[in-house]
């Protein structure tokens, strides 16, 4: 710890610093250089950044401490929506508060990318994770995955009963069983891969269908679907797999009385949903932003991130969680990030659906 | 204060109190024409509307119905206890609608949309007809009733025809007030999954904010059109039936017999449901141990300085922008003052959110130095629950004689001078009332702190409502019950203040 201290004192790029202090052997200080010196001082010690934070605080707060620790940097926490923050971000412009913007999923990052709000992330940042999780440009930057699944309830279904597309959700069979969350982030990219796969038209139907049979059963989040699902007052629903463990955590084993399933192998609701994260292009602390995006996705950052309650797959350094099944157990549609994209088309159908 | 420095300091108030108004119009207009059009169409908001209206009326008749109901019990019937009935049966009001919506909602998981919104919003706004409705049966002149059951009509009878008449303005003015409670309320209609458009501009913030600006200008329009009927249908009736120029008699209460077992009854099940359910889920909540993933980003004592520290704030600008309005209202009686007052009145028609979006747009596009700011979720407050700290401070003022004023400039006074030492001793305790009662008002507000609250701070409401929406119910629980704490004191206050006044001889002379 004294020598991380006395490197940061003393070294004369910030980047450096940081991929010194990360034990990260990847990349080097030439990319952040310039950075530092448009940061304003040799160290980043002493800054202050702000981060819009998106990501759950599960997943966030550790990462975040850990940071300030290592660097010396604060960082001042605004957390929200991921879409309200990307919305407020598109209205701040050039005036943003906000230095880096870390966020559950893809699309809002898309959203901002194509405004040109975000700066370049250094290839030694772009390089810490596989290309397939990051976005093409070198704007945003994978940092952890999830699954998306469905949540049952242990009492009143059984394994057997369970569909195995998500397009069999639009049954009447599960008229009054079925749980939503329409206005959940994670829930546009399911949207987004049934239009790409069936076209528009199915896509709106089949939302329509999933309305009617939910019902008053619209949650405004997906802890409250997890939960009701659990409870039993619904009887499934489609998560994304981390909401089930945290509750798992929250309840115990005493408390439990549900599970996780997947769909058929390639299923239009079977998806791989990645967490990401940019630095703002107005931000006035580029050097101290780029240190946290890259502490992110550094092997430090990980283990933090594998060490919290965010039940999120690391994307970036090979850091598993052994609680959690391997990530390449699964079998998820091959559906890029380019595809789910920006999201507003989803927005259009979920409007034309009566669900916005 | 000399008649200019009134006049000047009433119309920058007024000024000030439209700038929400103002905004939300450049929002909108910003937002264009076909996307005021593409939220029109869109299927969600027939539903919305729907939701809205129907709630609306709903909830408006059936806090009538219990507030009357209650308050013919407590004031005129020979109810045991009726003055500790009195007393409790208004408490719920105090419970904001978001903790008593968390406590149904922890209970009863399944129990969601129309009927549950429907029940915990009367069981909560119940008492805004039920105050008014039993000061009105109180001042009831008994000789028109002892007239009516003279000719021979039936107790039923006589109400309809001899006490409704007279308790009618009073009961629509509740169910008004209720409407614009409704029509502002987002907590509870979102933790009970009932889409309405409050709820609805949350959503889109995510989505689409422009359409939030849409909704926000519909949802004015519906508040405005609560305030028209009030100023048309409502003031018209307000008269009360005067048999002789004696004093007034004690109203008549009527012997209950056999039938107070079910009176008992009744009200015991409505505090039950309004004040036991919510009370007693929290204390359930805080004995529980809790485990929540979520990582706590704020202590108890570190959120509930920075809602005093922004309550009080508030309390102080609304108050103090009170006072020349209710000057001017109370002791002037020109076209000017008049229309200063009513234009500070139509506040009340813009809900918390709308007021908070409109503030964001202000700062972001002219005083970007303000944006994230306190100064913003002070000045939300203040605007928000100005229209309050005006009906404390105006009490007072109509009872301060303007000739006291006049006499210390008689006597070689400064106007400045004679303000300070003449008229606000003179209106201090209608500004004690105002500065408690915006005080607690400011620390039970959830919707608009949400939206304004500065980064890296959190207030009780909003870190409560971060538990909340992560079904924490154990964590949030010392939240609820430290802003029930925290609004009892002001409460109790106000609450000794208003009863004193309704003891005082010469209220019913000077008020209104």
């Amino acid at each position: 710890m004294k020598a991380t201290r006395w490197a940061s004192v003393s070294a004369a790029a910030a980047g450096a610093l940081l991929l010194a202090a990360c034990g990260s052997s990847a990349g080097s200080g030439s990319d952040a250089a310039p950075a530092a010196a448009s940061g304003g001082g040799s160290s980043l010690r002493g800054q202050t950044i702000t981060l819009y934070n998106g990501q759950h605080e599960q997943t966030t707060d550790a990462l975040v401490q850990a940071f300030e620790k290592q660097t010396g940097v604060t960082v001042k926490v605004r957390s929200d929506d991921e879409d309200v923050l990307a919305q407020q971000i598109q209205q701040e412009g050039a005036h943003s508060p906000a230095d880096v913007f870390f966020t559950e999923n893809t699309p809002p990052l898309a959203r901002l990318d194509e405004q040109g709000l975000l700066a370049s992330l250094p290839a030694s940042t772009m390089s810490a994770v596989p290309a397939k999780y990051s976005s093409a440009d070198q704007s945003w930057v994978g940092v952890s995955a999830r699954v998306s699944v469905l949540v049952y309830n242990t009492t009143k279904l059984k394994k057997s009963d369970l569909p195995t597309s998500v397009m069999d959700l639009a049954s009447p069979r599960w008229k009054g069983k079925l749980d939503i969350a329409p206005s959940e982030t994670d829930f546009a990219p399911i949207v987004t891969s049934i239009a790409q796969d069936k076209g528009d038209a199915a896509a709106v139907a089949w939302l329509k269908a999933i309305k009617a049979n939910a019902g008053s059963h619209q949650d405004p989040d997906n802890e409250s679907l997890v939960a009701n699902v659990n409870k039993g007052t619904t009887e499934l629903g489609v998560i994304n797999h981390y909401y089930w463990y945290r509750l798992r955590e929250e309840v115990g084993q005493s408390g439990l009385h549900s599970a996780l399933a997947t769909f058929a192998a390639g299923d239009d609701g079977y998806l791989l949903d990645v967490s990401g994260a940019a630095v703002l292009k107005s931000s006035q602390h580029q050097a101290a932003a780029r240190a946290l995006v890259q502490f992110l996705v550094s092997a430090a950052g990980e283990h933090v991130l594998a060490g919290s309650d965010s039940w999120e797959y690391p994307v970036g350094s090979g850091v598993t969680i052994s609680t959690l099944p391997p990530l390449s157990g699964f079998t998820p549609r091959a559906f890029s990030l380019s595809q789910i994209g920006d999201g507003s088309h989803a927005v259009d159908l979920l409007q034309q659906a009566g669900l916005l | 204060m000399s008649a200019p420095a009134l006049y000047g300091a009433g119309a920058a108030v007024a000024a000030a109190l439209l700038l929400p108004e103002v905004f939300l119009i450049l929002q909108a207009s910003d937002a264009g024409w076909s996307e005021v059009h593409s939220v029109l169409v869109r299927p969600l908001s027939a539903e919305l509307l729907r939701n809205t209206v129907s709630l609306t009326v709903l909830v408006a008749v059936a806090t009538g119905a219990v507030g009357t109901a209650a308050a013919w019990c407590v004031v005129r019937t020979r109810l045991p206890l009726a003055r500790l009935w009195g007393v409790l049966v208004v408490l719920p009001i105090s419970i904001p609608d978001f903790i008593v919506g968390y406590a149904w909602h922890s209970l009863f998981p399944g129990f969601i949309g129309l009927p549950a919104a429907g029940l915990v919003m009367t069981l909560d706004l119940y008492p805004l007809v039920y105050l008014p409705v039993s000061a009105a049966l109180r001042r009831t002149d008994p000789a028109l009733e002892e007239t009516a059951r003279a000719l021979g009509l039936s107790g039923w009878a006589t109400f309809r025809r001899a006490v409704f008449p007279q308790i009618r303005p009073a009961l629509l003015g509740g169910m008004l007030v209720v409407s614009l409670a409704m029509l502002a309320e987002f907590g509870a209609f979102e933790i009970l999954d009932f889409r309405t458009f409050t709820t609805e501009i949350f959503t889109e913030l995510k989505v689409d904010q422009p359409a939030a600006s849409v909704l926000s200008l519909l949802l004015v329009a519906l508040g405005a059109i609560v305030l028209l009927a009030e100023a048309a249908g409502v003031g018209a009736g307000r008269r009360l039936i005067r048999s002789g120029p004696q004093a007034p008699r004690p109203p008549l209460r009527a012997r209950l017999g056999a039938g107070r077992i079910p009176v008992l009854a009744g009200l015991a099940a409505l505090l039950t449901a309004a004040l036991g359910v919510p009370v007693g889920t929290l204390v359930y909540w805080l004995t529980q141990s809790h485990t929540t993933t979520l990582p706590a980003s704020t202590t108890l004592l570190g959120a509930a300085a920075a809602t005093v520290r922004y309550a009080a704030a508030a309390a102080v600008l609304a108050t103090a922008a009170a006072v020349p309005v209710a000057l001017l209202a109370a002791q002037r009686r020109g076209r000017l003052a008049r229309l200063i007052g009513s234009s500070t009145m139509l506040i009340q028609s813009v809900p918390g959110v709308v007021i908070a979006l409109s503030l964001v747009f202000f700062a972001v596009r002219y005083t970007f130095s303000l944006y994230q700011t306190s100064a913003l979720l002070i000045l939300a407050y203040a605007l928000l629950f100005f229209p309050l700290a005006l009906v404390c401070v105006r009490a007072s003022a109509v009872q301060a004689s303007p000739k006291l004023a006049e006499m210390g400039r008689s006597l070689g006074c400064r106007p400045a001078a004679v303000f300070v030492r003449v008229t606000l001793p003179l209106i201090a305790p209608g500004i004690a009332a105002g500065l408690c009662i915006v005080f607690l008002s400011s620390v039970t507000e959830l919707t608009a702190t949400l939206v304004l609250v500065p980064t890296d701070v959190q207030t009780l409401a909003t870190q409560f409502w971060a538990y909340q929406t992560n079904t924490a119910y154990g964590a949030a629980a010392p939240y609820a019950v430290a802003i029930l704490l925290l609004a009892a004191v002001p409460n109790l206050i106000v609450g000794a203040w208003f009863a004193r006044r309704r003891g005082a001889p010469d209220t019913a002379a000077t008020g209104g």
